[in-house]
């Protein structure tokens, strides 16, 4: 019964997809909601700037379990979203399964490749965007000593780690990189007392500038650089309101960006399935400069960033990326 | 030995003392449970909530003890809803254990969407809603003096109230245990439940102040974690520190002074593979982070099988007191 209800369902489906233009955006964000002040917060100011410029709505589901991920995509699907967006990693799998089950709707993923004829997938360059500030670190840095802090130890925050220190290393090249990974489990994203103790034992071995690619355990380190006045690096979203004054700046990923651009192809009819690699050319990544940092970035420091910044995107820095041989030789 | 070497030995002690409190609390108060009979597994959900509470009540009020004192509330909650299942209805304690620590893994997360929508984490609190490191009387005096100094100043000094707290309460579970009345009938509810029964003591009544008094235990330990350690709520923080917290009270033979040393054993551990880690040894090199985190394990492993001696639980531990009629 269920399934000749959902044969049926997919019949309608194909013959509205066929019959017109149907556009109907469907989101799935995924735990966090959202408001989280991160990851999801961010494309959901891209589906809202998209939304206010064409006035076209959208449908919207939180997922709060890892059970409901499946469930939510193929609901947005049958009831005729598209496109359909899953944001995160981690929605992956149930993008993949339900993407061959309507393979008339259009998907996109985001942080995910998903190999299917009707998805895109967006995944960013992190080591570009760790590389500037890197050097922005080695620049604040006066003991020629900075550190990065990683979550759980997995390829992707190799990346961040391995671009970072290449930044560090163009501009200081004496300078020394102390690197911990929190953990190797997923509790390592959510225990800020360690973060925080981590920070500590780099800020005694001399380091005064610590990157945080650690999700929850960031806040652990942003604190401890407070408390011990020295400076920290935020992450994904902008995190400088975070403790003022002693963020020197965030690496950015625009996934705001990401999420109105699929919105807009899929509008235009110009929407491409296969995967789009984000970078620092794209803006899909960058740093953060605002109200509560600028004090803390000398005109100096934003010239040479912003010059590097050129220079990789005309291809005269090569920023190795660390996920393409899981090595970090440059 | 250079001086950096010496710098890193007090910074690892120093984080060993702070590493080491919600152990202390935690384990200290797995041990007023045990010795009444009654397994307490929900040590690890009692720290977070309290953990979530004190953090959520601090950020709206704005004040620390208040924070406190909610989390201890809830805590206690928590260890009468363990009691109730267990005690008064003869339940299996572990399984209610296990789960209160799941009601509170989910509860926290979703009140703290409800509540502040910051993905369930708490707003951060300013200095004023925190407990703060404190300053031993006499610091500058003795903190100029070198070694002793340092020790003065900056292992047994500079820490928050709560760390204070959490060595006094050895000394009080010491006390309360060995030196009083009800020291004693607790110790003996817990091996022979129907001697105390048949002299005319309530067994129920005896637990449910033994639960009541952990729940205060942890419920300090999670306002550690939380508003002195931290200064916000992060979903899932306790990170298992519950469970080591029963390690080290069974290391400890449930018994008060040996289990600290078993909580600062565990901390201490923990400091040093944050410290080792990404530190070249002279002579093997810079060790995998993998091999560092699983050292504090392998060592207890190592010790336990060695000469920590066979740990023999309070022999009433865990079974249901049942009136015969």
């Amino acid at each position: 019964m269920i399934q000749w209800k959902s044969a049926a369902m997919a019949a309608i489906m194909a013959v509205s997809v066929a019959g017109a233009a149907d556009f109907k955006p469907a989101v799935v964000f995924d735990m966090g909601g959202r408001f989280d002040k991160s990851f999801n917060q961010g494309v959901y100011n891209g589906i809202e700037k998209f939304k206010k410029e064409t006035g076209v709505d959208y449908k919207y589901f939180e997922v709060t379990n890892a059970t409901q991920r499946e469930q939510a995509i193929r609901k947005m699907a049958q009831h005729g979203g598209n496109p359909v967006l899953g944001i995160g990693f981690a929605q992956g799998p149930a993008v993949d399964k339900v993407a061959g089950e309507f393979p008339k709707t259009k998907f996109a993923i985001i942080d995910m490749v998903v190999n299917k004829p009707n998805v895109q997938s967006i995944v960013f360059k992190e080591h570009e965007g760790s590389f500037l500030v890197g050097m922005l670190a080695a620049m604040a840095s006066k003991t020629h000593k900075v550190g990065f802090i990683g979550g759980m130890d997995i390829p992707l925050i190799r990346k961040f780690e391995c671009g970072y220190e290449q930044g560090v290393k163009y501009a200081d090249p004496k300078a020394e990189v102390l690197a911990n990974m929190t953990g190797s489990t997923p509790s390592a994203w959510n225990n800020p007392s360690r973060g925080g103790e981590l920070a500590k034992g780099q800020f005694d071995r001399g380091a005064d500038v610590i990157f945080a690619a650690a999700g929850g355990t960031g806040v652990g380190v942003y604190q401890a650089a407070k408390d011990a006045g020295k400076l920290a690096i935020g992450v994904d979203s902008n995190q400088n309101y975070l403790q003022p004054g002693t963020m020197l700046t965030s690496m950015v990923k625009r996934v705001d960006v990401a999420a109105y651009n699929v919105l807009k192809s899929v509008k235009e009819g110009t929407f491409k399935p296969g995967v789009q690699v984000l970078g620092l050319k794209e803006n899909g990544v960058g740093w953060a400069l605002d109200k509560y940092n600028e004090k803390l970035i000398t005109p100096a420091m934003k010239k040479a960033v912003d010059q590097a910044r050129e220079d990789i995107i005309a291809g005269k820095i090569n920023v190795h990326d660390y996920m393409s041989d899981n090595s970090c030789k440059y | 030995m250079d001086v950096s070497m010496y710098t890193e030995i007090i910074s690892t002690l120093s984080a060993t003392m702070r590493v080491s409190t919600p152990l202390i609390l935690a384990a200290m108060a797995g041990i007023f449970s045990e010795r009444s009979g009654i397994v307490d597994i929900s040590l690890e959900g009692k720290l977070l909530a309290g953990a979530f509470i004190s953090a959520a009540v601090a950020a709206v009020t704005g004040s620390a003890w208040l924070g406190l004192g909610a989390a201890i509330v809830v805590t206690m909650l928590l260890s009468l809803l363990h009691g109730f299942a267990s005690i008064t209805h003869n339940g299996d304690q572990v399984v209610s254990g296990v789960a209160i620590n799941i009601i509170v893994s989910g509860m926290t997360v979703v009140l703290g969407i409800a509540w502040f929508h910051q993905s369930g984490q708490t707003p951060s609190l300013p200095n004023t809603a925190r407990f703060m490191p404190l300053h031993l009387p006499g610091s500058e005096a003795i903190g100029s003096i070198p070694i002793l100094g340092e020790i003065y100043t900056k292992i047994l000094g500079g820490h928050n109230l709560l760390v204070y707290i959490a060595f006094l309460s050895v000394a009080l579970t010491w006390w309360v245990l060995f030196k009083t009345r009800f020291g004693l009938r607790l110790r003996a509810v817990g091996e022979n439940p129907k001697a105390v029964d048949t002299a005319g003591i309530s067994v129920a009544w005896l637990r449910y102040r033994a639960v009541l008094i952990a729940g205060i235990l942890t419920g300090i330990g999670g306002t550690y974690i939380s508003i002195a350690q931290n200064a916000s709520f992060i979903r899932e923080m306790s990170a298992g520190q519950g469970y080591i917290a029963l390690a080290a009270m069974i290391f400890g033979k449930w018994k008060p002074v040996p289990a600290m040393f078993a909580s600062l054993m565990f901390g201490f551990l923990d400091a040093l593979s944050i410290r080792l880690q990404g530190v070249e040894i002279a002579g093997i090199g810079q060790i995998p982070v993998q091999a560092i985190q699983a050292l504090p394990y392998i060592l207890t492993v190592a010790i336990l099988a060695s000469f920590a001696g066979r740990a023999i639980a309070p022999k009433a531990d865990g079974v249901p007191y049942v009136k015969e009629r």
